[in-house]
């Protein structure tokens, strides 16, 4: 059965971003390589879809490459199966199960008298022999990317019972000798466009909760000051420029707020402010330095890191009555706290001995686990699916950035060629 | 793009670990500080510009050879040429010999009402980009509040932050990062 296409709207969004940004050349682009795996994966077999030699952008080959970038699939060759299925009805399942297959997708591309595209997929279980989706969308050849991604979003969310993160965008900061650029690329590291140029450093960029914005930290004027950028206009405005050092923007979940740090009252301190950047409200007092907030899900808590201890430690704040509560024990450094999207737990970085990693802990039980073995990883953020977290790292001598499974199984490696590349930010899924 | 595994995944984390160890033991045996210890000059009543007088520029310094250009901030033999204070790790204490350094500059701020000073703090690469803020942060702001002790005024003095992102030694090892650790006295117009 097919159901209306109901992710159009998204995809014209991107479309939209895509040819707004496209004027600028994609430079520091990242490469995206598995580098560890384990546990099961699931053997999916994807036949290219019919009609689709005729245009440049390899659908099923782009639908594939998510799938297996994710760790979780195992891809099975569909080459010598004649004739190809295009639909549903055409797939013979014990072709598929004798070659170890227990998903089969397959679809057609037909032009369309106004020239677009009608874009049909088929995703089959090949051991139960059901169909699992069936979707069509007519959309411009020049979206069959974000339309890949979407098909690949859908396969995954079918076979794993999460969400896919493959439509999704990131942003990375990339030094070049003395140049750095913020960057916002896809998530598998294509089209990376260049959101701003600095010969001064940048950093700390974050998604506001639509993806329309990020807020970063730059030190352009000679001290730490935060902006809030458009992606679809470029333009940008101050978002705290007082005196003294303004950092660690953390946008608050309805996207009308964001916690920063600032030192203007004399020690680093957290306070909340407008996304315009009116309304500043100090969030509590320490004689202690407090910075790195970041909001829980649902908007009523805030982690942060202190040294209120005596050791940079992450705690939970409550706004509702300003309760604070330290969350880590176990080491003398735990750092930069992200919530898991789904409000049970947190990643941050903690050293041990001379080394950095990133850490996962559950609320309910206090249970930390760390899941990367590089010597100097940080700055993590989280997939908005909760099941990667992106993080920055180093390889002989040279930042990349590298993303972990939160179950620590899967790893990658994103490089960049000719350049540093660190400060990742995932944003959000497209709405 | 290719997927691989690795199976000597457990191995290489194993090895990790063993060379975390070996580090981390390296670590305990580094040697504390040695940062350029800025000369002892005794400083008070080094500069005597006088009071409201606009700006930095010539103004009479005693104890400087006759034929000094006038500028005490720029004369190599003044202490208030000197302009860095050099920190332990994840430390902010001010460490004595930097008191006189400190109390020349906070004196000549005093005396020269119209002088205004940035005092930027720097961390080592070590650690969070956001703490590095902050811990560079307070770095400035204890040697601002030793100046205001010592006469200048808050208005005087803004402290700001470049945490680890403007090292001045780009290497990776402890002389790299002992002297990125540290304060930068800037003085307006400079």
């Amino acid at each position: 059965m097919i159901r209306p296409p109901r992710f159009f709207a998204a995809l014209v969004w991107i479309a939209a971003l895509a040819l707004a940004l496209a004027s600028t050349a994609p430079r520091a682009q990242l490469t995206i390589e598995i580098i560890g795996g384990g546990g099961t994966t699931v053997p999916i077999a994807i036949v290219p879809f019919a009609g689709e030699a005729n245009y440049p952008y390899p659908l099923t080959g782009i639908v594939g490459a998510d799938l297996a970038r994710s760790g979780l699939f195992k891809l099975i060759d569909p080459a010598g199966v004649n004739p190809r299925p295009a639909r549903a009805d055409d797939v013979r399942f014990g072709e598929w199960t004798a070659r170890g297959a227990d998903a089969v997708v397959v679809g057609s591309v037909t032009p369309q008298a106004d020239g677009r595209v009608e874009v049909r997929f088929f995703l089959l279980d090949a051991v139960k022999q059901t169909q699992l989706a069936g979707f069509s969308y007519v959309v411009a050849p020049s979206q069959f990317r974000p339309t890949a991604h979407k098909i690949a979003d859908i396969i995954y969310e079918k076979l794993t019972g999460d969400a896919g993160v493959f439509s999704t965008r990131i942003a990375y900061i990339a030094k070049q000798g003395p140049r750095y650029e913020l960057l916002v690329a896809e998530a598998d590291g294509y089209n990376a466009q260049v959101i701003v140029t600095s010969n001064e450093p940048l950093l700390s960029p974050v998604w506001s909760p639509d993806g329309m914005r990020i807020a970063y930290v730059s030190l352009e004027n000679k001290k730490p000051i935060i902006y809030v950028q458009s992606l679809a206009t470029g333009q940008r405005q101050v978002l705290a420029n007082f005196r003294g050092s303004n950092s660690a923007p953390a946008w608050a979940p309805d996207g009308s707020r964001l916690a920063v740090t600032l030192s203007r009252d004399g020690g680093s301190q957290l306070y909340l402010i407008n996304a315009d950047g009116s309304g500043v409200q100090r969030l509590m007092s320490s004689a202690a330095i407090d910075t790195e907030a970041n909001f829980a899900p649902d908007g009523k808590s805030i982690l942060f890191t202190s040294d209120r201890g005596g050791s940079p430690q992450i705690y939970r704040l409550t706004l509702g009555n300003g309760a604070v509560e330290r969350m880590t024990f176990d080491g003398s450094y735990n750092v930069s706290p992200r919530h898991l999207p789904d409000g049970k737990g947190f990643v941050f970085v903690r050293r041990d001995g001379g080394r950095f990693n990133v850490a996962i802990e559950d609320f309910a039980t206090r249970q930390v686990q760390v899941l990367t073995q590089g010597t100097i990883d940080e700055s993590p953020s989280v997939a908005p699916n909760g099941k990667l977290i992106l993080y920055a790292s180093a390889n002989g001598g040279r930042g990349i950035l590298a993303a972990v499974s939160s179950d620590g199984r899967v790893k990658q490696r994103l490089t960049a060629a000719a350049s540093d590349v660190r400060e990742p930010a995932w944003g959000p899924l497209p709405k | 793009m290719h997927q691989s595994s690795h199976r000597n995944f457990r191995f290489t984390l194993w090895a990790g670990i063993a060379i975390a160890a070996l580090l981390a033991g390296c670590q305990t045996t580094q040697t504390t500080d040695k940062a350029p210890v800025e000369e002892r000059t005794p400083s008070t009543g080094a500069t005597t510009p006088g009071a409201g007088t606009a700006g930095t520029t010539g103004s009479a310094v005693t104890g400087t050879a006759a034929g000094t250009l006038g500028n005490p901030l720029r004369d190599p033999r003044n202490v208030l040429s000197k302009r860095s204070v050099y920190f332990d790790y994840d430390s902010y204490a001010v460490k004595d010999e930097y008191k006189p350094l400190i109390e020349a500059h906070a004196k000549y701020l005093q005396t020269t009402r119209t002088a205004r000073m940035t005092i930027q703090g720097n961390a080592d690469e070590r650690g969070s980009r956001e703490y590095n803020i902050a811990l560079g942060q307070r770095r400035a702001d204890t040697v601002k509040r030793m100046m205001l002790l010592y006469g200048a005024t808050d208005t005087q003095i803004e402290t700001v932050s470049f945490g680890k992102e403007k090292p001045k030694n780009s290497g990776h090892d402890e002389a790299a990062w002992t002297e990125n650790r540290r304060d930068d006295v800037v003085y307006a117009g400079e």
